[in-house]
């Protein structure tokens, strides 16, 4: 993790160094970065997300319309590497107000936030690595025991079964390492109301694993850190959503990415598991149900098409919901008793997921 | 059975009973009108001795004590070169007396307004009129008189000498009458802004019955040169003119005839025109038939060799007094004025002047400001309806990358020796071919110019902002990777501040 910041802070001061030079032999700076307009976003198969084509942008301060976003750039890459030098954290809300303090005021979260994916863009870094989040809500528990890295917490360790809440997936969980785990499988869980009941009706133990809860769609940091839970302890991820293709997305972020971190590597598990509910299980469990509306149809209708769709089991369960017409909620297993869903449907579809 | 009876009515009597078509139209156009009038009046007195215009006008309630009646006394003093006292009496009280039936600009047309305004006033409050006037030498005369309407005779109630010691030279008009003030007002005044704009060597006063003063001073001496007097042109003579000009003519044969009575015929023109039309030369006019003069009216008419009238019997305003005048009543931030070479149409000689005027003290108002003049007085009623509007409407201003929500003023001003008014009351312009034409290829020139400052303007605030905003943001960018990159000392950015610098500003 150390050396990892380290990369960091050098890959910042190069950028600095890199204007510097520019302006110090009398050229306007520019930055040259990949394009992230939508024609040269593609899928790769191979790596199993999507990427940035070979279209370069620059940003050149001769051009009037873009000298203000590129000084907003540079003012957050000096931001940023203060923040990681100092092995403090922030988060994109905070970026926005201490802009103000530069005189360098920001219109508005969102132009702050496109100049943070420009940073990352051109250092192919994601925010996390230079110690700006997002709020965060997602959660983990289960036996896994951490040793902290950040200041003052330096070397201490903690269980994550030590408090039944859950542990906040926050900086200080992201850069921790990983020491002893006895778990065998991480289960991803899209609802906080689920993810209480899997750790009542202890789930970590019954099924050995980890619990995540992902609150709706995972933020980058929580995708990095399933991703490390798979890669460095080298344990399967089985996802659980609601039965609709906002659920079915979730997952797939999670295992393929999204179009929008495009620019970024690392935030995917590609052999990460979708596991429920699906439209067959609605049907075969006789769930209660919603109908489909509109937008959920159109959206069905998209994801067929897009790429990351394209195996069979994905394409069946798309088919099945538009001709069921029905959508359900994790919950509707409580129908069954409130512990049907762990002793009946999740072995089996754990089973199942293999 | 009714029986039908026929009676003669005398010019004032006519003009008693149409009042409507000499603009006294009801209480507020007549009070208005009535000022206009006598100032047009006095303007022309001064001109024509080339003298700058000194005019007073004060307004008062009748009576002092009693505000509520709508009865005014009108006074307007003025420098001009006074009338001769024999004239005195018919120049203010017989309707179509006058100096102004000749062939050269003037303000008024028909020798009507003055005694328009006194007649009203007379039909209203039964008050005679007080004229006093000098031509500078040792006298003053002094007339109290009244129009007798159905003789259109003046008739002199009192009439005083006075020594004139100061050698004052000027008229004196003053009379009652009836209006309304209030709602005049606000024409009035513009009446009077308008007339400094075209008249910036005139001194204006005008004193209203609330007792404020109006000013408007003179920026200049200076005056266009006054309008010579000329012969008629050919091309716009009728029968009856023939009729006059071979009644009273002193020649015996036809070519001197010709050269003598006509502007722009001389020697060789006569000759090539009476074997045009195949009339003898030697031929004494005062022997042409009715049918002949009718037939040398056409032949005058179908001739293509007559050069055009000149214009030494136009006095325009001149582009520098043009634009000292507007420039002093609207304080714009630019203006453009141009004249047009003299042009004609039907045979009577005119000039136009336009400018346009940008910014300054000039409102926006989501159309532009229109100022008409004639003969260098406004136009204010109709304005709808006169030429220079159809032609400002028509007009493709967004070629000139202008727009109506512009601050802008145009002013448009034709002087003719016969302004084709539509009206008695000279409120609006008829839409001439000629004319049209005139103003129309004006406002391209000034509208060209109004286009050049304004892109030139563009250029400069544009400019001006991108300098800003890289002295703003390169400083920021050079700190800024100075302390990312770790160096001790910020980048020089002059360099590039003066490259920005050199696109224009």
């Amino acid at each position: 993790m150390i050396e990892r910041k380290k990369e960091v802070i050098a890959s910042l001061e190069n950028l600095g160094l890199q204007i510097y030079e520019q302006i110090d032999t009398g050229y306007f700076p520019s930055i040259e970065m990949p394009s992230r307009s939508t024609e040269n976003i593609r899928y790769d198969p191979q790596i199993r997300q999507y990427i940035l084509g070979d279209r370069k942008v620059r940003r050149h301060t001769r051009n009037i319309r873009h000298i203000r976003p590129f000084t907003q750039l540079v003012w957050t890459a000096l931001f940023s590497r203060e923040l990681t030098s100092h092995r403090k954290t922030s988060t994109l809300r905070d970026v926005y107000y201490s802009a103000q303090a530069y005189e360098m005021k920001f219109t508005d979260q969102q132009e702050s936030n496109n100049i943070i994916t420009d940073l990352e863009t051109v250092l192919g870094l994601s925010r996390e690595d230079f110690n700006i989040f997002p709020e965060e809500r997602s959660a983990v528990f289960g036996d896994l025991t951490i040793e902290y890295t950040v200041p003052g917490y330096e070397g201490k360790t903690l269980n994550l079964t030590s408090h039944p809440d859950g542990v906040m997936i926050g900086p200080a969980l992201t850069s921790s390492e990983f020491v002893s785990t006895t778990a065998d499988k991480v289960i991803a869980i899209e609802k906080g109301g689920l993810f209480t009941r899997f750790v009542e009706e202890n789930v970590h133990e019954k099924f050995n694993s980890l619990l995540v809860l992902t609150a709706g769609q995972a933020p980058r940091a929580t995708r990095h850190f399933i991703r490390r839970l798979s890669r460095e302890l080298d344990i399967p991820v089985y996802i659980f959503t609601d039965g609709d293709p906002w659920g079915m997305h979730i997952a797939m972020v999670i295992i393929s990415g999204s179009a929008n971190a495009a620019h970024l590597r690392k935030l995917t598990t590609p052999d990460a598991k979708w596991s429920g509910v699906w439209a067959t299980d609605i049907v075969n469990y006789k769930l209660p149900t919603d109908p489909l509306d509109e937008v959920d149809i159109k959206r069905l209708y998209e994801l067929q098409r897009d790429p990351r769709y394209k195996d069979p089991l994905w394409q069946r369960e798309i088919k099945t919901f538009l001709k069921i017409r029905k959508k359900a909620e994790q919950e509707a297993f409580s129908r069954y008793g409130l512990t049907y869903i762990v002793d009946e449907y999740l072995p089996t579809k754990l089973e199942e997921t293999k | 059975m009714a029986r039908t009876t026929f009676e003669e009515i005398s010019a004032a009597d006519f003009f008693y009973r149409n009042r409507d078509i000499a603009g006294f139209t009801n209480p507020t156009r007549a009070i208005f009108a009535s000022v206009r009038e006598l100032v047009e009046n006095s303007l022309d007195a001064a001109e024509s001795l080339k003298v700058p215009p000194d005019i007073y006008v004060r307004l008062s309630y009748a009576n002092e004590t009693d505000k509520e009646t709508n009865v005014f006394r009108l006074r307007i003093k003025d420098n001009g070169l006074g009338v001769p006292p024999r004239h005195i009496p018919s120049a203010f009280g017989q309707v179509l007396y006058g100096s102004k039936y000749k062939p050269k600009q003037q303000r008024g047309t028909f020798g009507l307004g003055g005694k328009m305004a006194i007649l009203y006033g007379q039909i209203t409050t039964h008050q005679p009129a007080r004229i006093i006037s000098s031509t500078g030498m040792s006298k003053i005369y002094s007339y109290k008189l009244r129009i007798d309407i159905q003789r259109n005779r003046p008739l002199i109630l009192d009439r005083k000498v006075l020594i004139n010691k100061e050698r004052w030279r000027g008229t004196i008009v003053e009379f009652s009458l009836e209006g309304d003030y209030s709602r005049a007002m606000p024409k009035i005044l513009e009446y009077f802004k308008q007339t400094a704009m075209v008249n910036p060597y005139a001194n204006l006063t005008f004193v209203d019955p609330k007792g404020r003063l109006y000013k408007f001073t003179r920026v200049t001496e200076e005056m266009p040169d006054p309008p010579k007097e000329t012969l008629p042109h050919p091309y716009g003579v009728d029968v009856e003119l023939l009729q006059r000009l071979i009644h009273v003519t002193t020649f015996r044969n036809m070519s001197d005839f010709l050269k003598n009575h006509f502007h722009r015929i001389g020697e060789i023109t006569a000759k090539k025109f009476l074997e045009f039309s195949n009339i003898s030369p030697s031929k004494n006019p005062k022997r042409l038939s009715h049918e002949e003069v009718v037939r040398l009216m056409r032949m005058l008419k179908e001739f293509r060799e007559f050069l055009p009238p000149n214009a030494s019997c136009l006095s325009p305003l001149g582009e520098k007094l043009l634009k000292a005048g507007i420039s002093k009543e609207l304080k714009p931030e630019f203006i453009a004025v141009h004249q047009r070479r003299p042009s004609t149409y039907a045979g009577h000689p005119f000039i136009v002047e336009v400018a346009i005027a940008y910014g300054g003290e000039i409102p926006r108002k989501g159309s532009f400001l229109i100022y008409r003049f004639a003969n260098r007085i406004p136009l204010l009623y109709d304005e709808a309806s006169d030429v220079s509007t159809t032609v400002i409407n028509s007009m493709n201003w967004r070629r000139y990358k202008v727009t109506p929500d512009m601050p802008i003023a145009i002013a448009t001003h034709i002087c003719s020796t016969k302004i084709p008014y539509k009206t008695v009351g000279k409120e609006f312009i008829a839409d001439r071919p000629e004319v049209r034409r005139e103003i129309a290829n004006g406002l391209r020139e000034v509208a060209r110019s109004l286009q050049r400052f304004l892109t030139r303007r563009e250029h400069v605030s544009r400019d001006r902002k991108r300098l800003d905003i890289f002295s703003k943001y390169l400083p920021k960018i050079a700190e800024f990777s100075t302390q990312l990159a770790g160096k001790e000392k910020n980048p020089d950015i002059k360099k590039l501040l003066r490259s920005v610098k050199k696109f224009g500003t």
